[in-house]
C-alpha cells in the first residue's frame, strides 16, 4: 500500500513529473497514460528482477533502457491500434515513458534486489500511485478548465455567460503552469495530514 | 533566418520546462544551488545539441518511411516495397543517447579530469533526463527538413532548459531565508514557483516569429 500515499512516486519520491503534468488537461488521456505506465512499470520490474543475477553492474543501465524501450514500443503500437485519437493527443509523451524516472527509479531501487513477484507488485502499486495523482489532476483540470469530464458535459450549457448564464470556464486550468501549481497544492495538502508529518523537510 | 526563429522559439516560447515539463525530475532534484545547476545545465545543452543532430541523421536516413531509399530505390516512398522502420525510433533514440553520454563520460574522464569533476557526475543522470529524449522526439514529430534547423532546435531547447534551472536555483537559494509553511517546504514550493515562472514565460506567447 506504500506507493499509494506514503511513498507515492509523484508527490513524495518526485519521480515521473513530466508526463504527470503534460497529459492531464483532460481525464481520458490521463487514464490511458496511467494504464500504460502501470503496465510498463510492472513488467519492467518483473523482467529486470528475473535478469538481475545475469546482468553485470556496469551495463545494467543500457539493459534496463532496452527492456523498457521494448515494452514502451509494444504499448505504443497497441495504443495506435485501438485508441488512435488518444495516442495522437499523447504524442511524444508515450515515447517519454522510456525516460520516465519512475521506471528507472523502481528498477534500480527495488527490482534489482528483490524476487520477481514482489517486484511485479511493486511496479503495479507505483503505477497506480502515479495514476491516482494523474486522475486527480485530470479531474480538476478538465472540470474547471472545460466544464466536462471524460469528454461529457458536466456544467450545463445554459449556465455559460454567452448563453445568458453566470459561469465561465477557467482557461488558466488548461495551461501548463496551472498543472505545476496544482501539484504543489496536492503536495501541501498531503503533507499537512497528521500521518504524513514525517515527510516535511527540515 | 528560419533557423534563428526556431532557435529563439525553443528558448523562450516552447521552453522545455515551462511549456512541456521536460526534465522535471532532475530539475527539481538538482536546483538547490546555482553552481551545480549551472553544471548540469551546460552538460544538458551539449548532450542535447549533439544527440538531436545524431538522431536527426538516424531518422532521416534509416527510420522514417522510405528513408532507406538511398540503399535501394525499391525501398523509397512510392517504391515497390516501401520500408517503414519508424516503430524502432524509440529504441534507436534512447540507444544513441545512452551510448553518447557513456562515450562523453569516458572521453572527458580521460582527457579533462578537471571538467570531469565538474560535469562528470551529471552525465549518467542525463541519459535518463526526459528533456533529451523529448527533444529528439519533438524533432521527429515536427519533421525539420534540414540538419541546420534541427541543430538550432536542439541548441535552443538546451539553452532554454539551462536558463530555467539556473533561474530556479537562484530563487531557491533565496528561499532558504524565507518562512514557508512547513508542509510546503522543498518540492511543494518549488512546483508552485515553477508554475508562476511558467505564467511569466507565457507572456512570450504573443510573439510571432
Amino acid at each position: 500500500m506504500g506507493p499509494l500515499s506514503k511513498g507515492n512516486p509523484v508527490i513524495v519520491q518526485i519521480l515521473g513529473i513530466c508526463s504527470a503534468l503534460a497529459v492531464t488537461a483532460q481525464l481520458k488521456p490521463a487514464f490511458v497514460m496511467m494504464a500504460s505506465v502501470t503496465v510498463v512499470t510492472a513488467f519492467a520490474n518483473l523482467i529486470m528482477s528475473l535478469l538481475r543475477k545475469g546482468v553485470p553492474g556496469r551495463i545494467r543501465i543500457i539493459v534496463q533502457l532496452v527492456v523498457i524501450a521494448f515494452l514502451v514500443i509494444l504499448v505504443d503500437q497497441v495504443l495506435k491500434a485501438y485508441v488512435y485519437d488518444v495516442s495522437k493527443q499523447l504524442s511524444v509523451y508515450v515515447g517519454l515513458i522510456i525516460t520516465n524516472c519512475i521506471l528507472m527509479g523502481r528498477v534500480e531501487a527495488f527490482a534489482l534486489g528483490h524476487k520477481p513477484w514482489p517486484s511485479f507488485v511493486d511496479g503495479l502499486a507505483n503505477g497506480v500511485g502515479y495514476g491516482l495523482i494523474l486522475l486527480m489532476l485530470g479531474f480538476v483540470r478538465e472540470l474547471l478548465g472545460s466544464g466536462s469530464l471524460w469528454g461529457f458535459r458536466v456544467i450545463p450549457e445554459a449556465w455559460y455567460i454567452q448563453n445568458g448564464g453566470f459561469y465561465a470556464n477557467n482557461g488558466l486550468m488548461m495551461l501548463p503552469p496551472m498543472a505545476l501549481i496544482l501539484v504543489g497544492i496536492i503536495i501541501w495538502v498531503h503533507r499537512s495530514a497528521k500521518s504524513n508529518k514525517d515527510l516535511i523537510e527540515k | 533566418m528560419e533557423t534563428l526563429n526556431i532557435f529563439i522559439r525553443s528558448i523562450f516560447i516552447d521552453n522545455m520546462v515551462f511549456a512541456y515539463f521536460f526534465g522535471m525530475c532532475s530539475y527539481i532534484a538538482v536546483s538547490k544551488s546555482v553552481k551545480t545547476a549551472n553544471g548540469l545545465g551546460l552538460a544538458v545543452i551539449f548532450v542535447m545539441t549533439v544527440t538531436v543532430i545524431l538522431n536527426w541523421l538516424f531518422n532521416e536516413y534509416i527510420l522514417k518511411p522510405g528513408a532507406l531509399g538511398w540503399l535501394n530505390p525499391d525501398w523509397a516512398v512510392g517504391g515497390a516495397h516501401t520500408v517503414d522502420l519508424s516503430f524502432l525510433s524509440f529504441i534507436v533514440f534512447i540507444a544513441v543517447i545512452a551510448a553518447f553520454t557513456q562515450i562523453v563520460e569516458m572521453v572527458v574522464e580521460k582527457f579533462a579530469p578537471a571538467l570531469y569533476n565538474q560535469l562528470g557526475i551529471f552525465l549518467p543522470l542525463i541519459a535518463v533526463n526526459c528533456a533529451i529524449m523529448g527533444a529528439s522526439l519533438f524533432m521527429q514529430e515536427r519533421a525539420y527538413d534540414s540538419v541546420v534547423k534541427a541543430t538550432g532546435f536542439g541548441l535552443g531547447s538546451g539553452i532554454g532548459w539551462w536558463l530555467a534551472i539556473v533561474m530556479m536555483a537562484a530563487i531557491r537559494e533565496r528561499l532558504e531565508y524565507s518562512e514557508i509553511p512547513a508542509p510546503l517546504r522543498g518540492p511543494g514550493i518549488t512546483f508552485i514557483i515553477t508554475g508562476l515562472m511558467g505564467v511569466a514565460f507565457m507572456t512570450f506567447l504573443g510573439i510571432s516569429l
